[in-house]
C-alpha cells in the first residue's frame, strides 16, 4: 500500500541510487580476462601425477593418543564431546592404504558425493565432519610429488562445500519474499539467517587443528556477507595471518593460493591480502631450502629439481591474481623483490607465468640475465626458458633484441641432455622463431630439433610437442613454396613414425593448404611435397578405416587436387591426373572428383579451340575420354557410375567423339539391370526406385540428341534401354514402370519432331540424319503402340479395392501425356483420351478439382489457333458429380 | 542459539495446550527458577563425599504467577499468552548462565497444570538462557609481553638436557570481552628442535567452597592449533581464539563459588618436549 502510492520520483531516484551501486560494484567482479581456476585444474591433475601407493586417513587414530599427552587436563567427558566433531561417524575409523592415484581420486569423488547426500538429508553436522576430514588430509605431505594434485581434488570439495552454506543461508533470507538481490546488504539479512552464519562461524572456530580451521573457513568466506559489510575485509588478512602457522612450505604456500583463489571469487578489489600473501610468502622462501624440508626430500626420495616445480602451480595462482590488472610499478618493486632474494629460480618462474605477457616480454634482456645467474642444481632452467618463451610467443620484445634474445635462449636449450626437457622447451620457442625471423631460422631450429629428438628414437615419446611444432610452423608460413623449401621440414616430418600421428600431422599441413593457398599452383616443389603427404594420408586408409574419416581424408586431397593448374599445357594437367588417379585409387570420392576433373578438361579444350578441333586436341580430347572411360568401372557407388557415364558420354558428344559417346551409353544400359532394390544411403537402406527414376528421365533426354550408329538399327539405343527396363525386376504394387513408359512416351514424341528442341553444336542428330523419313516415323511410330500398349495392360491389372486409386492417377496422368505430346486429331488417340478420362473417373476416386482445371486447361487451349479439334474433346469429357 | 536475556527484560511467550477432549484442571502456573548447582569432585574429597556431599544448591530466582484458574479447557488447542518479568529479590545477582563440570547455573521456566486427584500433573520446563548485565565502563585492556626459554621454565628436572629455544610474543589483552576473540602474537626467534604444533589450550578453574574447606578443579574447554609443524623463525604468528559460546561466562568470584579462566600456550617440539605458559584471564561481558 505504502509502495504505491510512494511518488515515482522517489522511486526513479532509488533505482538510480541502485544503479550506481552496481556500477561502483563492478569492481568486486572479475573481467573475462582473468583466467579462471576451472582452466588451472585440468592441467595441474595431468601434471602432478605418482605411481607411488596413497593413503587416506579420515579421523586420524594416532590423534588419540597424542590428545592424551597434551591434554591431560581434559575430562573424558569433554573430550568424547570435542571428539564428536573429529569424528566422522561416531566410533568409525577409515584409514585406507595402498590407494593408486586413480583409486585415490575416486574416493575423493565418493567424498564429494557423500558430503552433497549428507547435505540433502539434512545432515548438517556429518557434511562438516567431511569437509573437516577431508581438509586434514592436505596437512599430509606423504608422496609429495602427487600434492598438488591432492589440493585441487580436496579443494573441489571445499568448493562444493562453500556454495552450499552459502545458497541454504541464502534461501533463509528471502523467506516469503522474492529474491535476495545480488548485491543485498546485511540489513536485508533476517535474524535466523544471521543466527545460522554465525552458528557456522563458531562451529568452524571451534575446530581443534590449524589447517582444517583455516580451509573450512576459508570456503566459506562469502557468508560473511550475511553478517556486516566489512566482514571479508576484516577476515581475509586474519586468514593470510592464519597461515603464517603452517609450517610446511608447501602445504603454507598452497593455503596462500586457496585464500587468494576465494578472495578474488568473493572480493578481488581486496588487494591488500593478495599482496599481503605474497609478501609473506617471500618471508617464508628461506624455509624450502632449510633443513625441515630437505629431511623430507632424503625421506622420500625426491630431488630438489623436481620438488620445486611443486611449488608453480600455487605461486603461479597467486601471481596471477596479484598481476591482474595492477599497476607497473607493483610489478616492478614485486620483481625486484624477487630478484634480491637468493635461489630465485621458482620465483622467477612464476613471475614469468604470471605477470602481464608485455611486461615480461620488454625486459627480455633482464630476465635472461638472472635465468643466466640461477643455481643450476635448483629450479630446472629449461622450465625457465619454457616459461619465457611463453611469454614472447603473446607478447613482442623490443626489434633490437630479438636475435639476440634468440641466440641466449637457444644456446641454453640446445645443450639440454633430456629430449623430454629439450622438446618442451623447443616447442614454446619455436613459436617464436617462425613469428619473428626467416625461413633460415626456422630451419636452423627444425635441423636442431632433429638433432635431438633422432637418437634412441627419441620422438616416440613427444609426438604432441612434434605436432604443436609442426602446426605453429605451419600457422606462420602460409606460402607453401616458402615452407617446403625450409630443408629440414620434410625432414622433421620423417621424425612422425606412428602412422596415426602422421597422418593426423599431413592432415593439418593439407588443412592449411586449403586455407591459406589463394592460387592455383604447378610448383613442383609444392606438387612433390604435397603429392607425398596426400599419398601418406591415402594409403592410412585400410578395411577398418571409418567412413568419415575416408571422407576427411577425401575432402583434403580433392582440395590439393583443385588447386593445381598447369595453365595452358593440358597435357601435363592430364598426366598430373593419371599420376593422381594411380596414387589415390582407394579413396572413391578422389576419383569421383578426377573424372569431373577430367571431364572439364575436355570441355575447357573445346572451349580454347571455339568447337573446332584439331587433329592434336580431338586425340588429346579422346585421351580424356577414354581415362574416364575406364575409371569409371572401377567405382563402387552404382549410382555414381551412372551417372558418371552419363556425363562422360555427354561430354564425349560434346567434343564429337561419337562412338565413344556410344560406349559410354551402351555401359550405362548394360548397368542398368545391375541396379539393387535397396541401396545405402547415409547408412540407411533406401529403395533405389526413384533414383533409377530420375537417372533415366535424365537419360532420355540425352539420348533425343544421340545420333543413330549407322551399323545399327533405328533407335537402337531406346530400343536396348526398352529392353532393358522390361527385363527389370521392379517392386511390386510399383507403378515406377509406367511412369517411365510414360516418360519414353515423350521421348519418342520429341524424336518423330522435325526439328529437335536443342542440339550439339556440331552434332547431327537424328532430325538432320533421317530428315522426317516416313520409315523412321513408323518405327517410331510402332515403338509408341508397344510402349502404349504396356501401359493399357498395366492399368487393366489395377483393379483391386486398393489399386483402383493408383489406376484413377496413372489414368489421369497417361491422359494429360497424350494431352500435351498427342496428336489428338487422330480419332484412335482421340478415343483413348475419353476412355482414359472415363476411367480415371470411374470409381469416384479422382480428385474433382484436378479435373475441372484439367477440363478448363483443354478449354482454354482450344481457343488457340490451329487447335480447335480440342473443343470437340471437351464437350466428350463429363465431370462427374459427387453424390 | 537463542539470544540470552538481561536483568529486569520480559520473558514473554505463549503456552500451548492441545488434547483432543476438553481437560478439567485446577489451575495454570508458570514458575521461573534459577539455582546455582555446586558438584565436589572426586578429585578434592573422596569419591563418596562427592557422591553424597554436593553442596545445597543456591537459589537466584524462585517466583510463580497464576495463568488459569481452576476451570475446563475446550478440546483442540489452546494457546495462552504470557509475559513474565525476570527480577530478583533483594540483594541478590542474576549470574550469567553456565554449565560446566562442576558448577552450573541454569534458569528454567516451568509451567504447571495442577489436576484433581486422580489425575497426574502435568509439567513443561524449558530453560533460557541469562546474559548478566553488561559492565559499565570502558575495559582497560591488559596486554602481556611473554618470553619463553629453557631458564623460564618451572618443573624441569634437568634443565641441561633440553634443546635451546627462544619464543617471544604477546597478548593484547588478558581482560577479555567474551564475544571478542583473544588475540596476541607469538614469534619463534629460534628453536634448536624443530617445532611440531603451538596450541592455545582454553582452560576454566571452578571454585566450590564447602565444609573443610574448598576444592579447586580445573578443565580444558578448547584446543585450538596456531602454528602445525617446523614454523619460519622470526615471524610472528597470530594468536587468535574465539571464546565458545556455551562453555564460558563472564569470571565469577562469589563467596561460595568461582568460575575463572586461564589460557595455555603450548609448544610441542620434536622429541616430545612439551612446553607451556599460564596465563590467567579475566572475561567480561560489554
Amino acid at each position: 500500500m505504502f509502495a504505491a502510492t510512494a511518488d515515482p520520483a522517489a522511486i526513479a531516484a532509488a533505482t538510480e541510487s541502485s544503479r550506481k551501486k552496481r556500477d561502483t560494484d563492478d569492481s568486486s567482479i572479475v573481467g573475462s580476462d582473468f583466467e579462471p581456476w576451472a582452466n588451472k585444474r585440468g592441467e595441474i591433475l595431468a601434471r602432478y601425477t605418482t605411481t607411488e601407493k596413497l593413503s587416506i586417513n579420515l579421523f586420524m587414530g594416532s590423534e588419540k593418543g597424542r590428545a592424551g599427552t597434551a591434554t591431560s587436563a581434559m575430562s573424558e567427558k569433554v573430550r568424547t564431546r570435542l571428539e564428536e566433531l573429529d569424528d566422522f561417524e561416531e566410533g568409525s575409523q577409515k584409514e585406507l592404504l595402498n590407494l593408486t592415484q586413480q583409486d585415490y581420486v575416486n574416493r575423493i569423488e565418493e567424498l564429494n558425493q557423500s558430503l552433497k547426500d549428507a547435505w540433502a538429508s539434512d545432515q548438517k553436522v556429518k557434511a562438516l565432519k567431511i569437509v573437516i576430514q577431508c581438509s586434514k588430509l592436505l596437512s599430509d605431505t606423504s608422496v609429495i610429488q602427487f600434492y598438488p594434485s591432492k589440493f585441487v581434488l580436496i579443494t573441489d570439495i571445499l568448493d562444493t562445500f562453500g556454495k552450499l552454506v552459502y545458497e541454504r543461508i541464502l534461501s533463509m533470507c528471502v523467506g516469503n519474499r522474492s529474491t535476495l538481490p545480488d548485491h543485498f546488504s546485511p540489513e536485508n539479512v533476517n535474524d535466523t539467517a544471521k543466527e545460522t552464519c554465525l552458528n557456522w562461524f563458531f562451529k568452524i572456530a571451534s575446530i581443534r587443528e590449524l589447517i582444517p580451521r583455516f580451509y573450512v573457513e576459508a570456503s566459506i568466506l562469502k557468508c560473511n556477507k550475511f553478517l556486516s559489510k566489512t566482514g571479508i575485509s576484516e577476515c581475509l588478512p586474519r586468514l593470510t595471518c592464519m597461515i603464517r602457522g603452517i609450517g610446511d612450505p608447501l602445504v603454507s604456500v598452497y593455503a596462500r593460493a586457496y585464500l587468494c583463489r576465494v578472495g578474488m571469487e568473493v572480493a578481488p578489489h581486496l588487494k591488500e591480502s593478495l599482496n599481503k600473501n605474497f609478501f609473506d610468502f617471500l618471508l617464508t622462501f628461506k624455509q624450502i631450502h632449510g633443513d625441515a624440508v630437505q629431511n623430507q626430500l632424503v625421506l622420500q626420495g625426491v630431488e630438489l629439481p623436481s620438488y620445486l616445480p611443486l611449488y608453480s602451480p600455487a605461486m603461479d595462482w597467486i601471481f596471477q591474481c596479484i598481476s591482474y590488472h595492477a599497476p607497473e610499478v607493483l610489478l616492478t618493486e614485486m620483481m625486484e623483490r624477487c630478484k634480491k632474494l637468493g635461489n630465485n629460480a621458482l620465483l622467477l618462474n612464476s613471475v614469468m607465468s604470471a605477470f602481464r605477457a608485455e611486461f615480461v616480454a620488454t625486459r627480455c634482456m633482464d630476465f635472461i640475465g638472472m635465468i643466466k645467474e640461477c643455481d643450476e642444481s635448483g629450479f630446472p632452467k629449461h622450465l625457465l626458458f619454457r616459461s619465457l618463451g611463453l611469454n614472447l610467443a603473446l607478447a613482442d620484445p623490443p626489434e633490437s633484441d630479438r636475435l639476440q634474445i634468440l641466440n641466449e635462449a637457444w644456446k641454453v636449450i640446445t645443450k639440454l641432455k633430456n629430449p623430454q626437457d629439450y622438446i618442451n622447451c623447443a616447442e614454446v620457442w619455436v613459436e617464436y622463431t617462425c613469428k619473428h625471423f626467416t625461413k633460415r631460422e626456422v630451419n636452423t631450429v627444425l635441423a636442431d630439433v632433429i638433432k635431438h629428438m633422432t637418437p634412441d628414437r627419441a620422438f616416440e615419446d613427444s609426438y604432441p610437442q612434434l605436432q604443436s611444432i609442426i602446426k605453429k610452423v605451419i600457422a606462420h608460413f602460409h606460402d607453401f613454396s616458402v615452407l617446403f623449401s625450409v630443408e629440414k621440414f620434410l625432414p622433421f616430418l620423417d621424425m612422425f613414425q606412428k602412422e596415426s600421428v602422421r597422418v593426423e600431422v599431413c592432415k593439418y599441413i593439407m588443412e592449411a593448404f586449403i586455407k591459406h593457398q589463394q592460387e592455383p599452383t604447378k610448383d613442383p616443389v609444392i606438387l612433390n611435397a604435397l603429392l607425398h603427404i596426400c599419398k601418406t594420408m591415402h594409403d592410412s586408409v585400410n578395411a577398418l578405416t571409418l567412413e568419415d574419416e575416408k571422407r576427411t581424408l577425401a575432402h583434403l586431397i580433392n582440395g590439393f587436387i583443385k588447386m593445381v593448374s598447369f595453365g595452358r599445357d593440358f597435357e601435363q594437367q592430364l598426366s598430373f591426373y593419371v599420376e593422381s588417379r594411380s596414387m589415390f585409387c582407394n579413396l572413391e570420392p578422389v576419383l569421383v572428383h578426377l573424372i569431373h576433373s577430367v571431364n572439364r578438361l575436355a570441355m575447357e579444350t573445346r572451349k580454347v579451340m571455339k568447337g573446332n578441333h584439331s587433329r592434336k586436341t580431338a586425340a588429346f580430347v579422346r585421351a580424356c575420354v577414354a581415362y574416364c572411360f575406364i575409371t569409371i568401372p572401377s567405382l563402387v557407388g552404382i549410382f555414381t557410375r551412372l551417372n558418371l557415364y552419363l556425363h562422360s558420354g555427354q561430354v564425349a558428344l560434346a567434343n564429337q567423339c561419337l562412338s565413344q559417346a556410344d560406349a559410354f551409353f551402351k555401359a550405362a544400359i548394360s548397368l542398368i539391370p545391375e541396379v539393387p532394390k535397396m541401396i545405402n544411403i547415409d547408412g540407411k537402406m533406401r529403395p533405389s526406385e526413384s533414383f533409377l527414376l530420375e537417372f533415366l528421365c535424365n537419360f532420355f533426354s540425352t539420348l533425343l540428341i544421340v545420333p543413330d550408329h549407322p551399323e545399327h538399327g533405328v533407335l537402337f539405343l531406346v530400343r536396348e534401354l526398352l529392353n532393358v527396363i522390361q527385363d527389370y525386376t521392379w517392386e511390386d504394387n510399383s507403378d515406377d514402370k509406367i511412369r517411365i513408359y510414360t516418360c519414353v512416351l515423350h521421348l519418342l514424341s520429341a524424336m518423330s519432331q522435325e526439328t529437335y528442341l536443342y542440339h550439339i553444336d556440331k552434332v547431327d542428330s537424328n532430325d538432320s540424319l533421317y530428315g522426317g523419313d516416313s520409315k523412321f516415323l513408323a518405327e517410331n511410330n510402332k515403338l509408341c503402340e508397344t510402349v502404349m500398349a504396356q501401359i493399357l495392360e498395366h492399368l487393366k491389372t489395377l483393379v483391386k479395392d486398393e489399386a483402383l486409386k493408383r489406376q484413377s492417377l496413372l489414368g489421369l496422368s497417361f491422359f494429360n501425356s497424350i494431352l500435351a505430346h498427342g496428336d489428338l486429331r487422330n480419332n484412335k488417340l482421340n478415343q483413348l483420351s475419353v476412355n482414359l478420362w472415363h476411367l480415371a473417373q470411374r470409381h469416384g476416386c479422382a480428385d474433382t478439382r484436378t479435373m475441372v482445371k484439367t477440363l478448363e486447361y483443354i478449354k482454354k487451349q482450344s481457343k488457340q489457333p490451329g487447335m480447335n479439334h480440342l473443343t470437340e474433346l471437351a464437350l466428350r469429357l463429363p465431370l462427374q458429380t459427387r453424390t | 542459539m537463542t539470544p540470552g536475556f538481561q536483568l529486569n527484560e520480559i520473558l514473554s511467550g505463549v503456552v500451548v495446550l492441545s488434547s483432543k477432549d476438553s481437560v478439567q484442571h485446577q489451575g495454570v502456573s508458570l514458575t521461573m527458577e534459577g539455582t546455582v548447582n555446586l558438584q565436589l569432585s572426586a578429585k578434592s574429597v573422596g569419591v563418596f563425599e562427592a557422591f553424597y556431599n554436593s553442596v545445597k544448591p543456591i537459589q537466584i530466582i524462585n517466583s510463580t504467577i497464576e495463568m488459569v484458574k481452576p476451570g475446563k479447557f475446550p478440546s483442540g488447542k489452546t494457546e495462552i499468552p504470557f509475559e513474565f518479568p525476570l527480577h530478583v529479590k533483594g540483594n541478590k545477582v542474576l549470574y550469567e548462565t553456565y554449565h560446566g563440570v562442576f558448577v552450573n547455573i541454569q534458569y528454567t521456566l516451568r509451567c504447571d497444570m495442577r489436576r484433581s486427584l486422580l489425575a497426574k500433573d502435568l509439567t513443561k520446563t524449558c530453560e533460557f538462557i541469562v546474559h548478566s548485565a553488561p559492565q559499565r565502563g570502558k575495559l582497560t585492556p591488559s596486554p602481556v609481553d611473554f618470553t619463553i626459554t629453557p631458564e623460564t621454565l618451572q618443573n624441569v628436572k634437568e634443565r641441561a638436557l633440553l634443546p635451546k629455544f627462544l619464543i617471544r610474543g604477546h597478548l593484547n589483552s588478558t581482560n577479555c570481552t567474551i564475544t571478542q576473540p583473544l588475540t596476541g602474537e607469538l614469534v619463534v626467534e629460534h628453536s634448536d628442535a624443530a617445532i611440531r604444533s603451538i596450541e592455545l589450550q582454553l582452560v576454566r578453574v571452578e571454585t566450590c567452597g564447602c565444609a573443610e574447606g574448598y576444592a579447586r578443579d580445573a578443565t580444558e574447554i578448547q584446543n585450538i592449533q596456531i602454528a602445525d609443524g617446523d614454523v619460519c623463525r622470526g615471524l610472528s604468528v597470530p594468536i587468535h581464539m574465539v571464546f565458545p559460546r556455551l562453555f564460558t561466562c563472564p569470571t565469577l568470584e562469589t563467596t561460595n563459588f568461582k568460575v575463572e579462566f586461564e589460557v595455555n600456550i603450548v609448544v610441542l617440539l620434536h622429541a616430545d618436549h612439551l612446553i607451556t605458559e599460564n596465563f590467567p584471564l579475566k572475561l567480561c561481558r560489554m
